[in-house]
């Protein structure tokens, strides 16, 4: 059977890996603000954003880990705009985030066609290779799919623990998943309620920039008009999914990318049996599966949504 | 920053702040016309001379505006019952599907019929469309804000499969596209010599409709209340459950009807670029209405104006046409942070 030899080449779970890392980025930045109480449906837009300001970067001669914190940093920006209306004003997260995404893609578009008026075929820049982990690589099989990848792939998979211990196990973790639960006992603290929020917005929007990043400066070494793909909005999905915790978040993640990687895979396969406009369906189909399998056990942050205003019960 | 609460908004207030809020995002637009290296005053002018500068270019708007009006009554309808309908271009490409499966030669009627009929099915299927994440939430709790995104992707790639299918017409030399929709599923012509086409009447029609719908009926009544407060709906006798159906049909309906005004307004038959976002951007004019079914109206047809002008203003200079993206979603946030400072006084500690 073909599907079967699939699974034990190696180039796919090298590929099921890769794939998880902008999921991985995402669905952290996304859980991060969602835990603070903001469902930031920025992401799109915000992965699109940092795409194009990596690329730009190392484009016009930057350094390759400079684009990522570059990345962050406009993502963080438009973090921070995101929470003047959403966290400041108190405005419906819905549609700031909707505006939002609609704003950062809508710029990097712009820019895009500003920056390369005359290009047709998007130019190639020189991306991340493959570091192989001294030692580690040499691992049989193992080697080659986990050590064997993007240093931000690394990156992606070390920050699951990071962010697991920094919401869990540090007191800014605690007060960060307070402010999504009971907002007003976090001001009774003697914290500042919407600056906390927006610190959470921002440092996830960073995340979701890099995840973005991640797509131009290390697969596709250049920048394509309509990249993203609905990408930013899986990762909503996967935080459901996930139970709002970064472990099920990785987990999640690694499922997504395998389905992807063995639909690329199937689709060479079966090519003449099932068209291939259905196996690129099955992300987004398996992402609503997901999200109505978990419905019941979806335990929302209890101020997720709900603006807070000082005074106001 | 405190926000006050204003006892008493003067009027001019509630005008005033919208329009200075479309202006400040001109003014941003503007940083960026500089950047481009292009004067603004004659960039600007360009683009209002796209949009209104002649019979042609306020036809080509109206015919824009069009599918606007009927994407911004979906987000405003389903907004006003706090339902997050995000699929318009879904249920756009949706209703499109079906008024292409029913009218491409499957049923003849007289014309009088024909294109009624085909926005009937047109609107049955979006409104379907919308019933599934719907039915989801209601049920299972399932945030339909994603489930909408998401279905937009996968009903677009179910046309895509269509048309590069079974749907691909054998007399198209190998392009992506349906056969056409039968002579008598056409929308006439409204103005001689121009695309403008009688989608505008049928979509100010369905925002009379809307409006009358919203502000008189029981129905209404009952989707504003819900809207407003879940709770207090329910404890006053309001089925939470059936307005909520109600509104999801009406909303995703009137999204489908986008698709067949412009599949039978403008080309005739159904390919891949028949929507440029029409679903998204419908939730920009419904917010700039203010969700305001008759305020949609004005709203598509500024929108509309703005992507035609920005059109003709990147033909004439060198600034991409994705200004018009920038300008819609600039004046889609800062309106919805004045209309917060008609309500609210801001203070300073």
């Amino acid at each position: 059977m073909e599907i079967l030899e699939i699974f034990v080449t190696l180039g796919f779970w090298g590929a099921l890996v890769r794939m998880a890392t902008p999921l991985i980025f995402g669905t952290l930045g996304e859980l991060i603000c969602e835990r603070a109480g903001v469902l930031n449906l920025g992401i799109e837009g915000i992965m699109t954003l940092g795409a194009l300001v990596a690329w730009f970067w190392v484009y016009q001669g930057g350094d390759l880990w400079t684009a990522v914190l570059v990345a962050a940093a406009a993502g963080a920006l438009f973090g921070l705009l995101h929470s003047v209306f959403s966290v400041y004003l108190g405005l419906s997260q819905h549609v700031t985030g909707i505006g939002i995404t609609l704003l950062a893609t809508s710029l990097s578009y712009f820019a895009y066609r500003m920056l390369l008026p005359d290009v047709t075929t998007p130019p190639k820049i020189e991306a991340f290779k493959p570091y192989p982990i001294p030692g580690l690589s040499e691992l049989p099989y193992l080697g080659q799919v986990l050590f064997t990848q993007s240093p931000l792939t690394y990156l992606a998979f070390a920050l699951v623990p990071v962010v697991a211990y920094g919401l869990y196990r540090t007191p800014l973790g605690l007060a960060l998943r307070m402010v999504g639960e009971n907002p007003m006992a976090v001001e009774a603290q003697g914290i500042d309620v919407h600056r906390l929020r927006t610190a959470a917005v921002m440092l996830g929007s960073a995340f979701m920039a890099v995840g973005g990043a991640f797509l131009t400066i290390s697969v596709f070494d250049a920048f394509y008009i309509g990249m993203i793909n609905g990408r930013g909005w899986i990762c909503i999905a996967l935080v459901i999914f996930a139970s709002w915790r970064p472990g099920k978040a990785l987990a999640g993640a690694l499922l997504f990318a395998a389905f992807e990687a063995l639909q690329i895979r199937v689709q060479q396969a079966s090519s003449a049996f099932i068209p291939y406009q259905f196996f690129l369906m099955m992300p987004y189909v398996l992402s609503i599966l997901a999200m109505i399998v978990m419905s019941r056990r979806a335990a929302y942050p209890k101020a997720l949504l709900v603006p807070f205003r000082k005074g106001e019960r | 920053m405190r926000l006050e609460p204003r006892a008493h908004v003067p009027f001019w207030l509630n005008i005033a702040a919208p329009i200075a809020a479309v202006g400040l995002a001109f003014a941003f637009c503007a940083l960026l016309i500089v950047w481009a290296g292009a004067p603004v005053l004659e960039a600007y002018q360009a683009l209002l001379r796209g949009a209104f500068g002649s019979v042609f270019a306020v036809t080509e708007t109206l015919t824009r505006a069009a599918p606007l009006i009927f994407t911004g009554l979906a987000a405003a309808v389903a907004f006003r019952a706090k339902l997050w309908n995000i699929g318009g271009e879904g249920q756009l490409y949706a209703g499109a599907l079906a008024a292409t499966y029913f009218g491409t030669g499957l049923v003849t009627l007289p014309p009088l019929i024909m294109v009624p009929f085909l926005f009937l099915v047109g609107a049955i299927a979006g409104g379907l469309l919308l019933l599934l994440p719907v039915i989801l939430k209601l049920k299972l709790r399932v945030d339909e804000v994603v489930t909408t995104l998401l279905l937009n992707f996968v009903v677009i790639l179910f046309a895509n499969y269509l048309l590069f299918g079974p749907w691909k017409d054998p007399l198209a030399m190998g392009w992506p596209q349906a056969a056409p929709i039968i002579e008598e599923g056409i929308l006439s012509p409204l103005v001689p010599r121009m695309r403008l086409h009688s989608g505008l009447i049928w979509a100010l029609a369905f925002a009379i409709f809307a409006w009358g719908f919203i502000r008189f009926s029981r129905w209404g009544f009952q989707i504003r209340a819900v809207g407003h407060n879940p709770e207090a709906a329910a404890f006053a006798g309001i089925p939470i459950g059936a307005t909520v159906l109600r509104t999801a049909l009406l909303s995703g309906g009137l999204a489908g009807m986008a698709g067949v005004c412009e599949l039978a307004g403008l080309k005739g038959y159904l390919t891949l670029d028949l929507s440029p976002g029409f679903g998204y951007t419908g939730i920009a004019v419904a917010m700039l209405a203010g969700l305001h079914p008759l305020g949609v109206i004005a709203s598509a047809i500024f929108i509309a104006a703005i992507y035609n002008g920005a059109d003709a203003m990147s033909r004439a200079m060198s600034i991409s046409n994705y200004l018009a993206d920038v300008l819609t979603a600039t004046a889609l946030l800062l309106v919805l942070a004045s209309v917060l400072f008609v309500r609210f006084r801001p203070r300073l500690r």
